[in-house]
């Protein structure tokens, strides 16, 4: 019995030294690991990564997350032991969850880079996550379906050009006056596709709810960092719920599609409705050109493509811009080792300010950076991008930044999604669809 | 200890069992342990007792309410595939033209992974639904009978042969006794198949019951828990209460935990009625 004991047990030991022996030789740390967020972006940045390695002999693992599963990947990537040095947080909440893991880079030239040093988040004096790419959204539309309609004889409103709606009245107006004429036009509907189908709603219930929330904490006084005000509320009004009705039913009712089908739409889809002329307008940002471009046998013309803001009958709404900000920062993994930082740093400061890599950046990626490493005309060159830099110049309107970033958790923006769902397919009133935005931002904080 | 085969089962055993604890015994225990913490990865965790438990079912409405949806969907589904696959099993144990090739036919749904089946039948169904201007997320009704279908369609072949394989174990004089007893087809049928394929049946129940609990990727891919969670199951709950939320990953391994029990125990007493049934027979 004895013998036979210890024999187990020396078989086991051996069997464990083994599986740890083997593990011991094949562990080498990459020196850098990137976990990207951009799922469109994937191919480019493995193309950045052989570069680099040519360039300085550095390598660079890239890791891309799924659509919709980043936090996921990085909960289960940064638990391992070779786990990514640089990763991304989206903003202020994001930060709440891996201030663990961020790494303070107050000292860091990609810090130093940054034209406008309020944009990184800090805490505590030190600066934990830098932003890298400023995007904007709004509503896009065909210009050539707009002067088509405009040149109609028996439209019914007297607006002129799509640059002249300056309010929700107007838009309104001309939409449901479009509408009224769409086979004159060759439509299918006003709007592309409100998309509810799960994961495909964040245009609504991220994006579009940042309107109405941004106004009422702006008007509580927080001019300076409405984002911040958010974070710290344990509640909202939601004053503005009407307004966001208002456009939310302007979509649904002048859209491609029946309401009772919006449930099982997706972005691509209403993207693809866009491209292939079937409606005019679309609500999104800069980064759908490439979805735009990329549907086969698209017909509109980069010229074409403009961006109007949201407007939602918020008094004093008038030059009001577009929404621009960002949620994506990057953020160095503190439990790497000095040297795993300091050549994530260094792969990061390359890829923003020498020629190459700015030339990806811009080209490739297609980013509006907000470092000043680039000059006036290192911009991307797709007609949105070009849109937003439009705005941002324009000194006559003020646009909105992204307070969404301060929303709750993804399990609030999932519920009202859900909620505006219900609500498309006659199973939720408005009034109960503010009562769970109201309702769930509560629970959600506490 | 002159037997060959006590001398070296060691070396044949101890890999299976290394293998064992390392994917199964220890990230179970280690589950366990963690639904006693908070934590934001699983290297990190700081121990809170058993609020993560209590916060299972008071700040989170969702637990509940798919729990009973997973119920009534299990129930549904068990006995409709039980009951399918059986009729099956009999029609193609008797004389049929071309039985070998039916019960493939039959067989090969259970071959497709989870996830395509679930986007399968979501064109499928909405291809049908689109017709009356309805999708599958219009109505959680059209959620709950779409996943039953697809659970039919996947699970009443793998049943199906297991009840084929317990009726031909059937010895033929057993069934022409009964009929020279003067037996009828359905006597037949109650007193005599059914009781002789009791075996098959506790195995085809834990199975139905098991896999109809537990089922992941048809929902998440039919439709994901949509409209508003009505047609979420208990496991895409716990998945979704462990990533979408911060601060709420114990929270969702307690309710992995609390799963795990009902599931258990629903099963055991499944095995020990019909096991009873077994011995009686």
């Amino acid at each position: 019995m004895k013998q036979k004991i210890l024999a187990l047990v020396v078989a086991m030991l051996s069997a464990i030294s083994c599986l740890s022996l083997a593990g011991c030789g094949e562990k080498t740390k990459s020196s850098v690991y990137f976990l990207n967020f951009k799922p469109e972006s994937a191919t480019v940045y493995e193309e950045i990564a052989e570069k680099y390695k040519q360039e300085t002999g550095v390598e660079v693992k890239v890791v891309t997350a799924a659509a919709n599963n980043y936090e996921q990947t990085l909960k289960s990537e940064i638990a391992k032991s070779d786990a990514p040095t640089i990763f991304q947080v989206n903003g202020p909440v994001g930060y709440d969850t891996w201030d663990d893991y961020c790494l303070d880079i107050k000292d860091s030239k990609l810090y130093s880079f940054l034209s406008d040093k309020d944009l990184a988040i800090k805490d505590d004096g030190g600066v934990y996550a830098v932003p890298y790419v400023v995007e904007g959204y709004g509503i896009i539309y065909n210009d050539e379906i707009m002067k088509r309609y405009f040149a109609l004889p028996n439209k019914k409103t007297d607006i002129t050009t799509a640059e002249e709606i300056d309010s929700f009245e107007k838009l309104k107006a001309v939409v449901e006056d479009m509408t009224a004429n769409k086979e004159k036009l060759g439509i299918k509907g006003v709007f592309a596709s409100t998309s509810l189908a799960t994961g495909e709603d964040w245009r609504w219930q991220t994006h579009l709810l940042n309107i109405p929330l941004y106004h009422e904490f702006k008007e509580m006084g927080n001019d300076i960092d409405v984002a911040l005000s958010m974070l710290d509320a344990d509640e909202v009004t939601y004053k503005y719920s009407k307004n966001f009705e208002n456009l939310f039913d302007l979509y649904i009712n002048n859209s491609v599609t029946s309401k009772n089908l919006l449930g099982s739409k997706s972005v691509a889809d209403s993207m693809a409705e866009f491209a292939l002329g079937d409606a005019a307008m679309v609500q999104n940002g800069n980064w759908a050109w490439s979805q735009i471009s990329g549907v086969k046998g698209n017909t509109v013309k980069a010229s074409d493509i403009k961006m109007l803001p949201l407007y939602m009958g918020i008094e004093g709404e008038k030059g009001q811009g577009i929404c621009i900000g960002t949620e994506n920062y990057f953020a160095i993994n503190k439990n790497a080792d000095k040297e795993q930082q300091e050549a994530s740093l260094k792969f990061l400061e390359w890829l923003f300010s020498s020629e190459t890599g700015k030339k990806y950046v811009t080209e490739s990626l297609g980013f509006i950076t907000p470092f000043n490493t680039f000059s006036e005309n290192e911009l991307p060159d797709d007609p949105l991008a070009k849109e937003i830099s439009r705005y941002m110049k324009d000194e006559s309107v003020e646009n909105i930044p992204w307070a969404f970033s301060a929303f709750p958790s993804d399990a609030f923006k999932k519920d009202v999604g859900s909620a505006l769902l219900d609500y498309v397919q006659g199973e939720k009133k408005w009034e109960d669809v503010k009562k769970i935005i109201q309702d769930k931002w509560k629970s959600e904080r506490s | 200890m002159n037997n060959p085969i006590k001398r070296w089962f060691p070396i044949f055993v101890i890999p299976t069992l290394v293998a064992f604890l390392i994917s199964f015994v220890i990230p179970f225990i280690s589950g366990i342990l963690l639904s006693f913490t908070e934590f934001r990865t699983v290297s990190d965790a700081q121990f809170v007792g058993i609020s993560n438990y209590i916060k299972a079912f008071t700040q989170d409405s969702t637990f509940l309410s798919s729990l009973w949806f997973t119920v009534r969907f299990a129930l549904v589904s068990v006995a409709s595939i039980n009951i399918f696959a059986f009729l099956l099993a009999l029609m193609l144990t008797r004389t049929v033209p071309a039985t070998k090739l039916f019960r493939t036919v039959f067989f090969m749904p259970n071959l497709i992974g989870g996830i395509v089946l679930g986007y399968i039948w979501q064109v499928i169904i909405n291809g049908v639904l689109y017709r009356f201007n309805y999708s599958i997320t219009s109505n959680s009704a059209f959620g709950f009978w779409g996943l039953v279908i697809m659970m039919n369609w996947q699970m009443i072949g793998y049943v199906m042969i297991i009840y084929i394989a317990g009726i031909q174990n059937i010895p033929n004089d057993i069934i022409e006794a009964s009929r020279v007893d003067g037996a009828g087809p359905f006597t037949t049928l109650f007193r005599v198949i059914i009781p002789s394929v009791m075996p098959s049946i506790t195995i085809c129940l834990f199975l139905t019951i098991t896999n109809s609990f537990k089922m992941f990727d048809q929902n998440l891919s039919l439709t994901a828990g949509a409209p508003a969670n009505r047609t979420q199951m208990v496991a895409l709950d716990i998945y979704n209460t462990f990533y979408s939320r911060t601060g709420y990953e114990g929270v969702g391994q307690a309710k992995a935990v609390i799963f795990f029990l009902i599931v258990a125990i629903i099963a055991f007493v499944q095995l020990r009625i019909t096991g009873k049934k077994e011995e009686e027979a």
